[in-house]
């Protein structure tokens, strides 16, 4: 039997949901970013996890100097607009707070292993990486011949995900999702993961027909939570703007361990209850 | 008004390329200035497409993200991110591709990955691939913006993310690539081009105040140069003006 999302807090869903070792996605291409249910595994001090997402931005260079993270699968990292993910280099060029494995991938080689994902199938194809030195690095990319026309192309598996985490902009009383603005590929994360998290700006009555709205009906998500803002510093179309100052200001904390450890314990863990 | 700064100088001779009535992928910093300029000024009608899901974006100033809330809220179409690179970019339906690049060699292909030689232990940790390995493989043009410097202009590059004319003449060809490569490198310096037999980078433009030399010195690997290099005119008064009001500076 199909079972309806439940409507808890973030501090419960996320305890419910991710275990240490998880194989996880918070998916958010620039727009609807899960920041605060990020920063709620940091709180939880979830470890040894592998974090996907094809583009890991601050929150993940939080997770990752937070030290929660043991690898990360994604196809651009970096901090849009301003440059460098300073803790995630610090952490593949000198194996701090420890060393973190990469599996790298282009965004058309991601996007299609999210939609193979999705489509319950083991592998999706694509005509991509030829010439490159990535399939030297990466393990999940390999040539395939087709069965009809001989010419040979790439494949790449289905991500296996244990638990996605999306931000949406509202849900109603029975945990239908819907989402609108650049929705990236958080519809194919929460149907390709076994377990699914969805934050929303706020729990509605009716969710009101938008334009190129996407809707993920209750019986596919398996928690949703209220958390208002929980996509701060990036942004949600019809609530709040992108705070790109936030960004820039991101690169002088991220630079300095002090200084991060300093602004996790202010901004993050500070008045955390014990794990 | 102020002396043009190099990357007001790279985005402006950028949009001079760019044609009215074709669609161009552009991304965040100069690429994405250079499409919003021409949009501007000499090609009203130029579709403009960012990777994260906005196709004919009218953004009226420039987002610091590709995935601005003004990109969706003023777009023809809104898609998303598996439908953009199988849908659009992959087929090859998108003319024209900008890239950058930290390292770029003779035949304009591009490492955005690592700096250093060892994978494992690099010196530097690059943000990654990103689009740009299928839009450099599907685009029919493709137009890159650099500065110019030995350490971005390589004999060998540390890591291949993005493949430009391979190892010259036929490369395209033999890996399949269906985009026409690389047509253009903009720097800060001037422009070059694939020499159409070799496909080897060439200079065919400086800018306005460069020497040929110049260049030469800023190169890592002994830089062809064309017959007679045309003088790339520096920014014009409008297309300043309207680059920094774009800017919003």
């Amino acid at each position: 039997m199909r079972t309806a999302a439940r409507t808890v807090g973030l501090q419960e869903a996320i305890a419910e949901l991710v275990r240490d070792g998880d194989t996880i996605a918070l998916e958010g291409f620039t727009h609807l970013i899960p920041v605060a249910a990020g920063h709620e595994l940091i709180r939880q001090r979830r470890r040894e996890l592998t974090l996907v997402r094809m583009t890991p931005d601050i929150v993940y260079d939080q997770l990752i100097g937070a030290g929660c993270a043991r690898k990360l699968v994604f196809s651009w990292g970096g901090n849009p607009g301003v440059g460098s993910l300073h803790r995630l280099r610090d952490a593949v060029e000198r194996g701090w707070p420890s060393p973190l494995e990469l599996e790298e991938h282009s965004h058309a080689g991601m996007a299609n292993r999210y939609a193979a994902s999705a489509a319950g199938l083991p592998f999706a194809v694509l005509r991509g990486y030829t010439g490159t030195d990535l399939p030297d690095r990466t393990e999940t990319i390999r040539p395939v011949t087709c069965p009809f026309t001989g010419e040979v192309l790439t494949a790449v598996p289905a991500l296996e995900l244990d638990v996605a985490i999306v931000h949406a902009q509202r849900a109603d009383r029975a945990g239908n999702v819907q989402m609108w603005g650049l929705t990236g590929v958080q519809k194919e994360a929460v149907l390709g993961a076994k377990r699914s998290l969805v934050t929303v700006e706020e729990i509605v009555d009716e969710l009101d027909p938008t334009p190129d709205a996407v809707v993920l009906p209750a019986w596919t998500v398996t928690r949703v939570a209220a958390v208002p803002g929980g996509a701060k510093p990036s942004y949600a179309q019809g609530y709040y703007e992108r705070d790109n100052d936030a960004y820039r200001a991101w690169d002088a904390i991220g630079r300095d361990r002090e200084t991060f450890a300093r602004w996790l314990d202010d901004e993050v863990l500070g008045g955390a209850p014990a794990p | 008004m102020s002396a043009p700064s190099a990357t007001e100088v790279m985005t402006v001779a950028a949009a001079r390329s760019l044609r009215d009535g074709t669609s161009c992928l552009v991304g965040i910093g100069p690429p994405g200035a250079a499409a919003n300029l021409a949009q501007r000024l000499h090609a009203p009608g130029l579709v403009l497409v960012y990777e994260s899901g906005a196709i004919g974006a009218k953004p009226n100033r420039l987002p610091l993200s590709i995935g601005d809330g003004i990109l969706a809220e003023t777009a023809d179409a809104v898609v998303t991110v598996p439908e953009m690179f199988n849908y659009w970019i992959g087929p090859g339906r998108i003319d024209v591709g900008f890239l950058g690049a930290a390292q770029i060699d003779r035949f304009a292909n591009i490492n955005t990955t690592i700096v250093g030689d060892d994978y494992q232990h690099p010196k530097v940790r690059l943000p990654g691939a990103g689009g740009a390995p299928e839009i450099a493989a599907a685009c029919a043009e493709v137009t890159v913006i650099l500065r110019q410097s030995p350490r971005a202009f390589v004999e060998r590059l540390d890591f291949v993310t993005s493949v430009g004319h391979g190892d010259g003449p036929g490369s395209r060809e033999r890996l399949g690539l269906a985009g026409g490569g690389p047509t253009r490198v903009i720097t800060d310096l001037g422009i070059l081009e694939p020499n159409p037999e070799t496909r080897e980078l060439t200079l065919v433009a400086v800018h306005e105040g460069v020497a040929v030399d110049e260049v030469r010195e800023a190169t890592g690997w002994a830089l062809r140069v064309a017959d007679e290099p045309r003088t790339e005119p520096a920014p014009s008064a409008a297309e300043l003006e309207t680059l920094r009001a774009l800017a919003g500076g």
